[in-house]
Formats: C-alpha cells, sequence, structure tokens
C-alpha cells in the first residue's frame, strides 16, 4: 500500500552566524538533518523530542510553510516537494496543519466561523452560498455550539479555540493533518476531551496524523507508530507499543523514565535516569553521535562513527552502537 | 508531621480584584499549614488561583484594585500587617521564590554574578567584595553550574532554559531562606531537565532544612516530590491530603477525575480517554455553592446541597476534602472507579 505521506531523507539547514550587517552567513543550523518517514491512511504518526530537536521544523516543512534543503516529501505518491504556484495551492488541499497556541493562531478580529471559512473561501471548494451551512456542520462536528458561528475568538476557552483550530484543519477534508503540541497549551482534564475527539475525528473521516508533542505520554495514547527525534535526526522509530514497551535507544530510555508518573510508590524515582547537561547546540553537533555527550554509555567508537537507523526487529529501527537489546 | 508552631500558616486569605467586569474572586477562603523542612504542594489546573495566592503570602500583587483579608502567619509574624519597609526584609530573606519562566526572571542587562550579588548585598550590605564573591561561587557550584569562576561574567541569554532555572535557584537560596516557593518552576523545561531541577530543589531543601512550597499543575511531579498536598479548584481547597493519600483514595470528585484523567494517558492501551466535562468557572460569577458542581458526576441536583450550600472543608476518610458527599458515598465512588 502507497503511504498516504512520504519523507525522504529531508534535511532543513538555516544560516546563522552573521552578526554583521551585510556579512555572510558563517555556520548553519542543522534543525531537521536527514529524516525519512512514512504515514498509511488513517494512521496516527507521533514525533517526540526535546525543544530544538527539530520537530516543529519538520512540522512546517511537511505543510511545505518552509522550504526543506534538500530531500523530498510525496503526498500519496506525488512528489509535492517542488511544487508552486496553483499545483501548491491545490496540494494544500490536503494537507492541513494545527498549532500549538490556540490564542495567537486564531485572528482576533475575525469571528469562528469566518476563521473556518477562509479555507473554503480561498480554495473554492465549497460554492459560497453553502459555506454556512459547511461551517455549522464543521462545528457541530468538533463539538461547539453552531449557533455561536459569529462569536470572536475571546469569547472561547483555550479548549474551544483548539476545536475552531481543528474545525478549520478539516474544512477541505485533508487526507493529512499536521499537529504540532496541539494539547500542550489545555490543561490535564481539556486535554483529554481534545484528544477523544482527535481520535474520534480519526475514526469518522479516515485522516492521517502526524503528531508533534513533547509529552510523551500523550503521543504514547495516540499514535500508532513514534518517531523519537534527537538534535534533527529521529534515533528511533517503530511502533507506538513496541517503542513504549522497550526503547532500544539509550536516548528514548531516558527520556521515558524522566518523565514523572502520577503515583508516589511506584513512580518514586525507580530506575530513573536522570540525563547531565543541556542539548547541544545544533549549530555545532557532537561528532559521531549526536547523543553521545549525555549518554552513560558513550564509548570511543560513539564519537568517530555515526550510527545507522537498523532495524531491531518488530519493525522498529534504531540508530545506537550500544543498543539496549532484550536479553 | 506538623511541628507545635507551623513555619507558614495560612488563614481564611481572599485576594480579589476589581475588574470592569466585577469582582473577581481569585482566592476564596483558602488556609493551611506548612511547617520547617516540609515539602507542600499545591495543584490546581489554570485560572485555580494557585499564583494569586503564592504571590499573596510574598506580598507582590498589592494595589489599588486588589483587596487582600485574611491572615499569613510566618513564624506567628502576620505578614499581611507588616509596613512594606518590614516586608522587603522579610522578602529573600525569610520566603524566596522561583518563577516559572527563568528568562523573564533574570534581568538581560547584567551578568549573572551581579545579580546573584545583588540578592545577597540587599540582606547583608557592606560586605566585602571578595567574600561575596566567594559566596556567590559557591552557590553556583552548589546548584549545579560547572566553570562557575568563568561562568559569573556570563549574561542570562548565555545560558540553556535548565542552566537558567539553575542560577535563579541559586539567587533564591543565596539568603538560606526558611521558605521556598517554586511556582511551576519547571513547567518551561524539557522532562529530562525536569528531573534535574526537582532533585536540585529537594536535595538543596534538605541541606537547608528550609520548607518548599511547590506550585504545579503536574500531578506527576506531585507524587515525585512533595508530602502534603493541596488540590485548588476556582480559588479554593477542594482537598487536603498526605501526598500517598490523595493518590490511593482522592476523596473530592475533582481529584478523582484529574486523578483519573492522568492515569489514563499511563496507560499504554489505545481508546478513549477519561475527562472531565465541561470548563472551569469564570471567578466573577462564582457560585456561592460548591464551585465544582457544574462538572461534578456525582452532584445532587439543584434542590440538593451541592447546589444550596458551599461545602466546608472536613475530614473524609483520609483527607480534608471540600465536599457534600457523605463518607459512605465517597468510598462507594472511590471503590468503583480506583479498584480496577
Amino acid at each position: 500500500m502507497t503511504p498516504i505521506l512520504e519523507v525522504r531523507d529531508v534535511k532543513k539547514y538555516f544560516p546563522s552566524g552573521s552578526s554583521r550587517l551585510l556579512q555572510r552567513p558563517t555556520g548553519q543550523v542543522k534543525a531537521v538533518d536527514g529524516v525519512s518517514l512514512s504515514l498509511q491512511k488513517g494512521k496516527t504518526l507521533g514525533v517526540v523530542g526535546e525543544s530544538g530537536c527539530g520537530k516543529s521544523t519538520l512540522a512546517r516543512i511537511l505543510t511545505r510553510l518552509i522550504e526543506p534543503s534538500s530531500g523530498s516529501i510525496l503526498l500519496d505518491g506525488e512528489d509535492v516537494t517542488r511544487l508552486s504556484g496553483s499545483d501548491l495551492r491545490r496540494m494544500r488541499r490536503d494537507i492541513q496543519i494545527i498549532f500549538q497556541d490556540p490564542y495567537s493562531s486564531l485572528n482576533p478580529r475575525h469571528s469562528v466561523g469566518e476563521i473556518i471559512a477562509t479555507p473554503l473561501r480561498i480554495q473554492k471548494t465549497v460554492a459560497k452560498s453553502e459555506q454556512a451551512g459547511r461551517v455549522k456542520e464543521l462545528m457541530h462536528l468538533v463539538g461547539l455550539n453552531p449557533e455561536h458561528f459569529n462569536r470572536y475568538p475571546h469569547e472561547f476557552s483555550g479548549g474551544q479555540r483548539q476545536r475552531v483550530g481543528i474545525a478549520r484543519s478539516l474544512a477541505l477534508n485533508p487526507k493529512v493533518i499536521v499537529a504540532d503540541e496541539p494539547v500542550s497549551a489545555l490543561d490535564v482534564s481539556i486535554q483529554s476531551q481534545i484528544l477523544n475527539l482527535m481520535q474520534e475525528l480519526q475514526t469518522k473521516l479516515q485522516v492521517a496524523f502526524v503528531f508533534i508533542a513533547h509529552d510523551l505520554s500523550v503521543v504514547r495514547h495516540i499514535a500508532d507508530d513514534v518517531a523519537v527525534m534527537y538534535l534533527g535526526k529521529i534515533v528511533e522509530l517503530g511502533p507506538a507499543r513496541t517503542v513504549y514497551g522497550h526503547p532500544t535507544h539509550p536516548y528514548t530510555k531516558a527520556l521515558m523514565s524522566a518523565v514523572p508518573v502520577a503515583n508516589p510508590v511506584s513512580g518514586r524515582k525507580i530506575g530513573r535516569i536522570v540525563l547531565t547537561g543541556d542539548v547541544p547546540s545544533p549549530i555545532d553537533p557532537p561528532s559521531g553521535c549526536r547523543f553521545r555527550t549525555r549518554c552513560w554509555k558513550a564509548q570511543d567508537i560513539c564519537a568517530s562513527n555515526e550510527p545507522e537507523l537498523l532495524d531491531r526487529g518488530d519493525g522498529r529501527v534504531s540508530a545506537c552502537h550500544f543498543p539496549e537489546l532484550e536479553a | 508531621m506538623t511541628n507545635a508552631t507551623p513555619l507558614l500558616s495560612v488563614r481564611d486569605l481572599h485576594v480579589s480584584f476589581n475588574t470592569n467586569d466585577g469582582i473577581v474572586k481569585a482566592v476564596d477562603g483558602v488556609s493551611f499549614d506548612v511547617a520547617n523542612g516540609q515539602t507542600m504542594g499545591i495543584v490546581g489546573e489554570s485560572g485555580s488561583g494557585k499564583s494569586v495566592m503564592v504571590s499573596a503570602i510574598m506580598r507582590l500583587n498589592f494595589g489599588t484594585d486588589v483587596i487582600v483579608s485574611g491572615q499569613i502567619l510566618l513564624n506567628g509574624i502576620d505578614l499581611l500587617a507588616l509596613p512594606e519597609s518590614e516586608m522587603r526584609q522579610v522578602r529573600g530573606r525569610d520566603i524566596a521564590m522561583i518563577f516559572q519562566d527563568p528568562l523573564s526572571a533574570l534581568n538581560p542587562f547584567y551578568t549573572v554574578g551581579y545579580q546573584i550579588a545583588e540578592a545577597y548585598l540587599v540582606h547583608h550590605p557592606k560586605t566585602p567584595k571578595a567574600q561575596v564573591e566567594a559566596i556567590v561561587l559557591n552557590a553556583l557550584d552548589k546548584v549545579g553550574i560547572p566553570d562557575a569562576r568563568k561562568r559569573i561574567k556570563s549574561y542570562p541569554h548565555e545560558f540553556s532554559g535548565g542552566m537558567r532555572q539553575r542560577i535563579v535557584i541559586a539567587m533564591a537560596l543565596i539568603n538560606k531562606p526558611k521558605l521556598l516557593i517554586a511556582d511551576e518552576p519547571t513547567t518551561a523545561l524539557d522532562v529530562t531537565v525536569q528531573a534535574q531541577i526537582l532533585e536540585l530543589i529537594d536535595s538543596l531543601r534538605e541541606e537547608n532544612n528550609s520548607a518548599v512550597m511547590l506550585i504545579t499543575h503536574d500531578l506527576g511531579v506531585v507524587a515525585e516530590t512533595i508530602q502534603q498536598v493541596m488540590v485548588m479548584y476556582a480559588g479554593r481547597t477542594a482537598e487536603y491530603a498526605a501526598v500517598q493519600d490523595l493518590f490511593d483514595t482522592p476523596s473530592h470528585p475533582y481529584t478523582q477525575g484529574l486523578l483519573r484523567a492522568v492515569r489514563s494517558f499511563d496507560q499504554s492501551t489505545r481508546g478513549s480517554l477519561v475527562s472531565i466535562s465541561g470548563t472551569p468557572p469564570s471567578l466573577i460569577n462564582l457560585p456561592e455553592a460548591c464551585a465544582f458542581r457544574p462538572r461534578c458526576s456525582h452532584e445532587k441536583g439543584p434542590q440538593s446541597t451541592c447546589a444550596t450550600q458551599r461545602p466546608e472543608l472536613r475530614t473524609i476518610g483520609a483527607s480534608q476534602s471540600a465536599c457534600h458527599l457523605s463518607a459512605d458515598e465517597v468510598s462507594r465512588v472511590q471503590r468503583e472507579a480506583f479498584s480496577k
């Protein structure tokens, strides 16, 4: 089966270091450095990692909000990496985005009806006379009262605003929705409401999600497959159950053990791996394995050879010279 | 657990704001104690009044449109009755605070060494320069900043988020305060760094025998580091308990809902997550009766005490809980929801 979305060796380097006016940039921030992924119809791919690992840059590349430096993106088998003009506009119908902050991603001067209708107006997929009906239908779908279409964003709570963002992303019946930290700005009790909604919509509409988050438990819940990123690269990728059940990359293992568990007995510092230090700068990443500066297993080979993503069984790959394999 | 005289004793604290839309009751009658060397946690969702309450303890939110009443006793002295000049002596020396966002808590125009020294010199004026420098270096060492001698000349933007939070902690602890208030100290940080910072706060608490008030919305963080927990909802205390009791036998329906929501995250199976329906109420027109009633699955209808009377904190099982359900009803609900 052709995947609905396929990413092949995508890289994004931002120029950096031009401190003086009119001077050529002296360095590059390797925000995303060779990422390959694929996503099947109606499935969810979770992307997790700490801040600065390149997950939001990846989201913007996938939706063609920024251009990749190299690599290609295939949407439903068609290469969309170099599309422009009307072809690009047509492609945008199929891939939409939900943003992290439901406060800054909605125009405060537009009513939510106008906000949700904007994609319809731009793409002209629905006749003008039918737009109002479609907006109400979408509002109903995401659990908002359709009567509130002429209210403004400030009249809604954070959770409701995120529902508006979801309704807007669904307006064009996309095949793929990229959700960049869709629940991290919301309270726990509201997070569950939004995640439940996204799962319901997926079952109903067969839309595929790329779900980007730093919260591992959120991703575990919603994702079929999980990609763990560190400094612009994928370090581990596989079915969520396998990756969470038995992480093979030391970074995945540390990341999972660092999540505080809401249970004082089982959670308190049992087998906790506390990583020392911070994520290194992506301008000058460590040689060889990028995680080696914080890894407790690092040896000489880790500094000289970059580990490749190798198959570890059960459809999972990880990039480490000393993987945590099952005994 | 509680000493004869607690270090901090808050009695019937109210904080309201006068706004154009009406009076916002951000904190509405909260009482609690913190003992020496204890870690107390305050949990609640956004808008539950936790940050307003701790800024009232530091007396940071006084102004013409703010109405504060009640008592905040630190070692028996009412902070709300102190003149501002004396309160300034308390701030930083007896009570220190760590804020959520370390970047906005530091002045970008001064070196971190200068800023930490300033916090010390306010309470120890005329200390010789060399001595201050030694104290600052020692403080940076303690919070785990490598190469401290070089780093005291660096500016905040030259540090990562986790390092900045360490600097803020060094600054807060430089006068060895009896009480450290940490308002969401790890919310802006990554999980791997969060673990480091929580361990640091806990080890420094032990070393100085100071008390810590940790404000958070993350129940995972609560389970890790805290002894006593207060759950806040809409400016009021919903439940107050020892951490183990809160997690084993939560009494208030709101606490139960939160715990179930969080636990359904921790389970590996895909499927519907448990959520609390509805959204937190506006603090302007709070119902005089139970504030949680509109979202509660156990409320007993418009004629019951749930709708007519404000529930006071009382002992239910192992916790103090502000709920009208009887002890029997609570234990039945607990069995249904948590026995699995």
